[in-house]
């Protein structure tokens, strides 16, 4: 056989090892989409956002679990972001060429892959096992500690983005260094900043294992941080596993909820990155 | 043919034809006198980068409202002595400068120096266009905003002067609210010149402004700069011999990181005194 015709026999052999792969891909993708959207929106009604979790027998919703989901992620995103966005802006303009940068970006990244279980735990034995019981502010504390190293990365590689010649030349205009971040690098970066925020909460709102160990589950409406509090994933994964059917459906209400919420995000996301690029 | 010239037909790609640079053949200067007084003064300054010393004992003057060209090869040293007028290297580690360089007489390279405040006085034009991510108006308007609080009708006023000092404002008049971005590289370059002029420095260096520009920006460029020595004093590096002659009343030839000859721009690509000059502008090396 030719050079050629071997190439092109291999070449053609990879593209359909791709393509099969890929094909795989989407189509335990399309499965799980399917099913969700199946049971989903037949489990979906006005009373899922009016009524709270009921117990087993009776109809009910899920708004106190939905509640507790928003209060926690608002509340985790609140607290994360902020520390994520300040220590990446060290790591990327004050600590550039610092030691310590290098160490906390390795440290980053470790917490960045740690398990979430491992930080529900961790947050288990600073705050529950001090204060006794469990509680809201326990969870938004756990997803909060999630929260910080996704925002931490994406602050630095996206300022890392902003070519130092914008910097040069804003320094250039006698700016003061808290002046040339502030008008200069955040504006430049402002797109893929947003985009890691949307991405970490994303990342949250999804998380089981950490709430598990700290705001538990709540079966009534609360808003009190100081107690257990429910969640969109604890509720899913309590209703998901018994053996009642009104809460396995609403175990799908909720998956779905959760889903097109983390889509909404993504599409965000996208969108605003897409934005950078185009200018 | 001029030397200039002659280095032109050796592959240099001009921007445009060069109107012929003064008369073909001249005297060299036989007793020089100080045109003006001295703005900048470099004394036997040597600067590290690291371990490596990339400039070694320089000493050159940059006259007050007189334009001072800096050319020489690749890597001789010329942005470098540039980013020491204002101490852009201090942004970075590991960098360090050691000698004497005054500003109307007071060192610039004082540790205790207000850097912002120096900067503000010394103002600069970088090779790439570097355009803030914010509109055309707050593109002038926000280094202003730094040092003095205007109104908005003085504000406004000041925008469209330092917009007309670079001559760009007829182009972005009727769309000030766009995004410094959306505009070609000749304009983003007019409008980084309007910023820096904007804040009304003293004096203003240019770091190879024209080089990523297309012949007809250059040209506007250059004879932008001709206008602004009346009022600044004026450093250019460039890798363009022609650019030197067109714009600059002295010329400063940098090899290796060593000042190897300073004068009268027409004198220095007539007759140059030394050798290596003579090489370098007749294309010989470089």
């Amino acid at each position: 056989m030719s050079l050629a015709a071997t190439r092109k026999l291999r070449s053609s052999i990879a593209m359909g090892a791709c393509i099969a792969s890929a094909g795989i891909g989407l189509l335990a993708l399309a499965f799980i989409l399917g099913a969700l959207l199946w049971n989903g929106f037949s489990g979906l009604n006005l009373a899922v956002f009016t009524q709270n979790t009921p117990p087993p027998g009776s109809a009910g919703g899920l708004l106190n679990a939905i509640v507790g989901s928003l209060i926690m992620t608002v509340l985790g995103v609140a607290i994360g972001a902020p520390l994520g966005l300040f220590a990446g802006t060290y790591m990327a303009e004050y600590g550039k060429f610092s030691r310590i940068t290098s160490v906390v970006r390795f440290i980053n990244d470790i917490l960045l892959s740690a398990p979430s279980i491992v930080i529900g735990l961790f947050v288990y034995e600073i705050t529950v096992m001090q204060m006794g019981h469990f509680s809201g502010l326990a969870g938004a504390l756990a997803l909060a500690l999630l929260v910080i190293p996704v925002v931490v990365r994406t602050t630095e590689d996206m300022l890392n983005l902003v070519p130092g010649g914008l910097r040069e030349a804003a320094t250039s205009l006698g700016l003061p260094r808290s002046l040339v971040i502030r008008h200069v690098a955040y504006k430049a970066a402002r797109a893929g900043l947003i985009t890691g925020l949307l991405l970490a909460v994303a990342r949250v709102s999804g998380e089981t294992a950490p709430l598990l160990f700290t705001a538990l589950n709540n079966q009534f409406f609360s808003t009190n941080l100081n107690a257990p509090m429910s969640s969109l994933p604890v509720v899913i994964f309590q209703f998901a596993l018994s053996p009642y059917k009104d809460w396995q459906n609403l175990a799908w209400a909720g998956a779905l909820l959760i889903t097109a919420a983390v889509l909404a995000l993504s599409i965000a996301a996208r969108v605003l990155g897409a934005q950078n690029t185009s200018k | 043919m001029t030397d200039a010239e002659a280095f032109n037909a050796n592959g240099q790609t001009a921007p445009e034809p060069a109107p012929a640079p003064a008369a073909p053949v001249r005297p060299a200067p036989v007793a020089h006198t100080p045109p003006a007084p001295e703005k900048m003064t470099v004394r036997n300054l040597d600067f590290y980068y690291g371990d490596h010393k990339a400039l070694k004992s320089v000493c050159v003057p940059l006259y007050d409202r007189h334009v001072t060209a800096f050319i020489g090869p690749s890597g001789c040293g010329k942005s470098t002595l540039l980013r020491v007028l204002n101490r852009m290297y201090d942004l970075y580690p590991g960098q360090r400068a050691e000698g004497d360089v005054l500003l109307d007489g007071a060192n610039v390279l004082d540790p205790r120096l207000d850097l912002n405040a120096l900067r503000a006085k010394v103002g600069m034009v970088f090779q790439k266009p570097t355009p803030f991510p914010m509109s055309i108006y707050e593109n002038i308007a926000f280094g202003v905003r730094l040092y003095e609080k205007l109104g908005k009708a003085d504000m406004d006023e000041r925008v469209e002067k330092a917009l007309r000092g670079a001559a760009i404002w007829e182009e972005v008049k009727d769309k000030l609210g766009a995004s410094g971005l959306s505009l070609s590289g000749g304009q983003q370059q007019r409008i980084c010149i309007a910023r820096t002029v904007a804040i009304q420095p003293e004096v203003i260096l240019f770091d190879e402004p024209c080089s990523a520009l297309d012949p007809i920006s250059t040209a506007k460029v250059e004879e932008l700069i001709d206008e602004l020595r009346h009022n600044y004093t004026i450093a250019i590096v460039t890798h363009n011999m022609q650019q030197a002659v067109r714009v600059s009343q002295y010329t400063a030839f940098m090899y290796l990181g060593e000042m190897v000859e300073f004068g009268e721009t027409n004198g220095i690509f007539t007759i140059p005194r030394e050798r290596r000059t003579q090489d370098y502008i007749t294309g010989r090396f470089g």
